[in-house]
């Protein structure tokens, strides 16, 4: 048969699970920056809330000082939430979701392939805006530094979590409030943690304390959650 | 042989036959304990020297608090043993644990705050544990609404056991993290009389406790059965059991 | 075969199957073996439980009763040799629209590890399924049978040797079928398993045909005599 080396297999091939988890990375970031609008939407969220801070509180620099850390550090967290429901919303729609979890390569991998271009896609944006938000909120100087820290290792786990919280809800129609609902709760450290780091810094404190239980936080996330969104992957494929 | 144990609890039909007993049994010892312990600890524990009789909320405030956080484990260690033995029973369990746990949970969140408003001045204080606590309702209402949100209870039972493992990982988490930031803004004035506590006043409490843990067998065990019946209306059993009752 | 010596055999063996769909039971007492070169094709009306027991077969769900085994071990204790050899096309194409024809493919050849020629190999694919020229298009662009043609560009391209599929003849020309036909002829030959529901008549020598409706539950199975 002519077409025998099409198809026979070339026996054991290198690294596959490197190779399934570049896959899934690339496809995933090829259709974020096709999708470039909706990238931005986080991130004017981000924006729009906060503008409306000084709108209702007062735009006094004083208090808008003393509310950055927490406000910065809530806002990023919400916006965060809104952008989770499409996490995994399209891939179970057109049928990918399902061939993702036949792979012969753990979905651990996948899983963080997806999770990972979550992160790079609306963590690491947000990190990288908040700074010029933190303008808009008169954040003290000492308070930069941290910000940009925190959030980055903090949008980690909040991507982590969420996508817990995404992978129960994507079969449902209606997910979106739902996912909040539940995912929030799992957020309370991250929260406390992040603005306190930024907080601490302000008022002249040491904040590697804040920073290194944001780490542990992270590699905990790392381990544990990617095992919880495959399984509730599979719950939701399996219908 | 400890297998075979384990496979016949997880028959619905053998459980709801076993418990049939229990239940009267379980009923009126835990409001006995209860009612008794309540007038004890109304009428006859000693008044507290800084807070006067208001204290004597704890009674109802500390062991809802206590039963509410362990209905979280046994609602986590049932959805576990669900998703990884396939257990039908267990997953039952877990389904009724979360309403049962709510509600001692608002009830300890009320409790706290009528207590609150004697002794702070307010009802609403962020104290560290009540702020735990709140968190722990909002853990209970995700996974209710989950589990309600899935029209196949095989797959919310899936969802909710997998929600409540996450839910246990991170409460220790949760707890802890609420107690540092908790140190960090305590004011000085407002602190708990936790220092030591008086045994005519500890006994009653640890008893009222023993009581609310039985009431809470009673509580679980019940929905269980009724569970059961809705689940398994189809079954040959459940219709001769729902002939003789009625 | 000559080669068949370096591959493994492979046995697919269905024991005493029950499904079930919301609550329902669908058929049971299906018990089926599957060898290398076998063309499996599910017949039955609509919702007799092809879909369900297909997705059984890839391990996306799990049987109410029985046991699936790969090469005589449950599939649950031997998933990765099995998904190693799974090519699965569900009722969902599995395509995304973003995406071009060729970037899909590459994401598919990702997950299986396998990138020896493989752009060459992907043109070759795209080709044989009369998608050339549309390689690097946005599927968005394509008719329904195009994207579908997307898909079953992966039958020419992925080195699995179990394919499952689910209604792949849907939206598909007379000659893309007879295509199709030839190309699982040569599948089996080489030793390799098809399954798949359709409602046309195939004409292949090696053709099995189970037909969901001989399994319908007994009255005691509905009963519920568990």
């Amino acid at each position: 048969m002519s077409s025998n080396s099409r198809y026979s297999n070339p026996g054991p091939s290198s690294p596959r699970v490197a190779k399934a988890f570049w896959a899934t990375l690339k496809r995933d970031l090829k259709i974020a920056i096709r999708h470039r609008g909706e990238l931005a939407n986080p991130l004017i969220f981000f924006l729009l809330v906060i503008t409306m801070v000084p709108l209702g509180v007062s735009p006094s620099p004083k208090t808008l000082a003393l509310l950055a850390p927490g406000m910065l550090w809530v806002v990023a967290l919400l916006a965060t939430l809104l952008s989770l429901d499409a996490l995994f919303r399209s891939d179970f729609d057109d049928g990918t979701l399902e061939q993702l979890l036949l792979s012969p390569q753990s979905s651990y991998i996948n899983v963080m392939a997806k999770v990972f271009v979550h992160w790079l896609t609306t963590g690491v944006p947000l990190t990288l805006v908040a700074p010029l938000l933190g303008v808009m909120m008169s954040l003290p100087e000492a308070g930069y530094i941290p910000l940009l820290l925190s959030l980055l290792l903090g949008t980690g786990s909040l991507s982590l979590i969420g996508a817990i919280g995404a992978a129960l809800t994507v079969s449902l129609r209606k997910g979106g409030l739902l996912l909040s609902l539940i995912v929030m709760p799992l957020y309370v450290p991250v929260l406390i943690f992040g603005a306190s780091g930024v907080r601490a810094a302000i008022e002249g404190f040491a904040y590697n304390t804040q920073l290194a239980v944001l780490g542990s936080f992270l590699a905990l996330a790392i381990i544990a959650a990617p095992l919880a969104i495959a399984g509730a992957l599979k719950m939701s494929v399996n219908n | 042989m400890a297998w075979q144990w384990f496979h016949r609890l997880g028959s619905p039909k053998w459980f709801y036959e076993k418990t049939t007993a229990w239940m009267p049994w379980l009923l009126s010892i835990s409001l006995l304990i209860i009612i008794s312990v309540s007038i004890w600890a109304l009428g006859f524990a000693p008044m507290d020297a800084k807070q006067g009789n208001s204290y004597r909320i704890m009674y109802l405030h500390v062991p809802t608090s206590i039963v509410a956080m362990a209905a979280y484990y046994v609602m986590a260690i049932a959805g576990g043993i669900g998703i990884i033995w396939k257990m039908k029973l267990s997953n039952m369990v877990m389904k009724v644990a979360a309403p049962i746990g709510a509600v001692l949970t608002a009830l300890a969140l009320f409790t706290g705050a009528v207590w609150g408003k004697p002794t702070w001045g307010t009802y609403w204080v962020w104290d560290a544990r009540i702020t735990s606590v709140l968190i722990l309702l909002f853990l209970y209402l995700g996974v209710i609404a989950l589990q309600e949100a899935f029209s196949d209870q095989e797959m919310a039972d899936k969802a909710s056991a997998i929600l409540s493992l996450v839910g246990t990982v991170n409460i220790p988490i949760i707890y802890k993290s609420v107690d540092w930031w908790f140190t960090l803004h305590q004011p000085a004035s407002i602190k708990m009389t936790s220092s030591s506590i008086a045994s005519e006043m500890l006994y009653p409490l640890l008893a009222m406790i023993i009581g609310f843990y039985l009431f809470f067998t009673w509580a679980l065990l019940s929905a269980t059965r009724s569970e059961i019946l809705q689940r398994e209306i189809k079954t040959k059993w459940v219709k001769q059991a729902l002939l003789q009752k009625a | 075969m000559a080669n068949s010596k370096d591959q493994q055999a492979l046995a697919i063996s269905l024991d005493n199957i029950a499904c079930q769909r919301d609550e329902r039971q669908l058929f049971g007492g299906l018990s089926v073996e599957i060898n290398a070169g076998d063309v499996l094709q599910l017949l039955g009306p609509n919702g007799a439980g092809k879909t369900t027991l297909l997705r059984c077969l890839v391990s996306l769900s799990q049987p109410a009763v029985g046991e699936i085994r790969f090469n005589g071990q449950p599939l649950n204790q031997n998933l990765y040799a099995y998904r190693s050899q799974l090519l699965y096309l569900g009722h969902l194409a599995g395509i995304k629209s973003t995406l071009s024809p060729a970037e899909n493919l590459r994401w598919y050849a990702g997950l299986e590890g396998d990138d020896v020629n493989l752009e060459e190999r992907i043109e070759l694919a795209l080709k044989d399924v009369g998608l050339y020229g549309y390689e690097d298009q946005s599927c968005f662009n394509l008719s329904a049978g195009q994207q579908r043609r997307v898909a079953l560009a992966r039958l020419y391209l992925s080195k699995a040797r179990i394919w499952v599929l689910d209604e792949p003849l849907t939206a598909i020309d007379k000659a893309g079928v007879a295509k199709l036909e030839r190309r699982f002829a040569e599948h089996s030959a080489s030793g390799g398993i098809v399954i798949l529901s359709t409602h046309q008549d195939l004409q292949l020598d090696t053709l099995k045909q189970v037909d969901l409706q001989d399994y319908l539950p007994t009255p005691e199975m509905l009963l519920g005599g568990l």
